[in-house]
């Protein structure tokens, strides 16, 4: 369970953001993760709360983008979702084929107050 | 409302500590390996094994970490090599800035070896780059061969996969075929070795494993001499 540190250095990260936009107020953070990131988006969204309690009305809102796990096929190109640890090309059945999404953990975006 | 693009990682400040300690390691030919399991399958165990063998000269310096207690540096110091505990007092995993803050008043020049053993778990340790040349995970035959599967993350970002406790396959309902299958399914190149840490078999095999990395270290130092 490192969702609690995970949710700082997100914090951490929007922050300096922020400050480089005049200190606006963050009404919304824009999270990417990724199906093998190790992050769990419940547990992180239960530390946003936890991090927020008492200050409920000015907390920004959380969107997580939930990014699966896809290959793509270096030989024809397919993206692909995996099921379970199959990395075969649907396709035309290459063995070898690269990760594409999946193993996101990343600020997208935010959103700040107008001044 | 202002909407701004940031697309940064969110262990950016990590993956730059990170990068900063890996490129001090690769400037003085050190290999640097990240220990990771679940507590009790023979992360401390392996490395007493590992120092004991070592000549009183060799080069080597480790970094344990544990939530509490400084246990594992007292094991560990007993071979006469410098080691600090790093107790992270809460925190389930080590980041590169507990490192970089425990080499502090080392140097990394008189080193050819850096061990890193991580807290025990087979979860968060994978999110965090430590500037490890590897991530050695140990599995042993008294956890499920399903671990691999249960915990994708950790295993398909391994650089070495050792089976620990082979010694006691006799004794316990543990298919070493079908635990290196699921290694291979998650991580489908990785090498496997079987070791115990108990008896000392295996452990050979490990130790040339070791050398040739360190040899490789040392050789892309001197091609960077070069350059």
């Amino acid at each position: 369970m490192h969702e609690m540190s995970i949710a700082t250095s997100v914090l951490e990260a929007v922050e300096a953001e922020a400050e480089k936009h005049g200190g606006a107020r963050v009404t919304k953070i824009g999270l990417r993760i990724g199906e093998w990131s190790g992050v769990d988006p419940e547990s992180l969204r239960f530390c946003f709360d936890a991090l927020a309690a008492g200050n409920e009305a000015s907390a920004p809102e959380i969107e997580i983008d939930f990014r699966p796990r896809q290959n793509r096929c270096p030989t024809c190109g397919t993206i692909f979702a995996l099921k379970d640890f199959e990395i075969q090309c649907p396709q035309c059945r290459a063995e070898v084929t690269e990760p594409v999404s999946g193993n996101e953990l990343e600020v997208a975006y935010i959103e700040l107050e107008e001044p | 409302m202002t909407r701004v693009e940031v697309q940064q990682k969110v262990l950016s400040e990590n993956e730059r500590i990170a990068k900063t300690l890996r490129e001090a390691l690769t400037a003085n030919g050190v290999y640097c390996p990240n220990f990771i399991s679940s507590p009790g399958a023979g992360k401390t165990l392996l490395l007493e094994r590992t120092l004991a063998l070592f000549p009183p000269d060799t080069r080597v310096a480790v970094l344990t970490g544990d939530i509490q207690t400084d246990n594992d540096a007292q094991r560990l110091a007993r071979y006469g090599f410098p080691v600090r505990q790093i107790t992270t007092g809460g925190s389930c995993h080590l980041d590169a800035r507990m490192v970089e803050k425990a080499l502090d008043g080392w140097t990394i020049e008189s080193l050819d070896y850096l061990f890193i053993e991580n807290v025990g778990n087979l979860v968060c340790p994978s999110s965090y780059d430590l500037g490890e040349n590897n991530k050695i995970v140990i599995l042993s035959t008294t956890e499920g061969e399903d671990k691999p599967l249960k915990y994708p993350a950790t295993f398909s970002r391994a650089g070495l996969v050792i089976l620990n406790k082979i010694d006691l396959l006799p004794y316990v309902p543990f298919s070493l075929e079908l635990a290196k299958e699921n290694v291979r399914k998650v991580n489908p190149n990785v090498e496997i070795l079987e070791v115990s840490c108990t008896t000392g078999a295996g452990l050979d095999k490990w130790y040339q494993w070791l050398e040739q990395r360190r040899a490789g270290c040392a050789q892309a130092k001197s091609a960077l001499g070069v350059v």
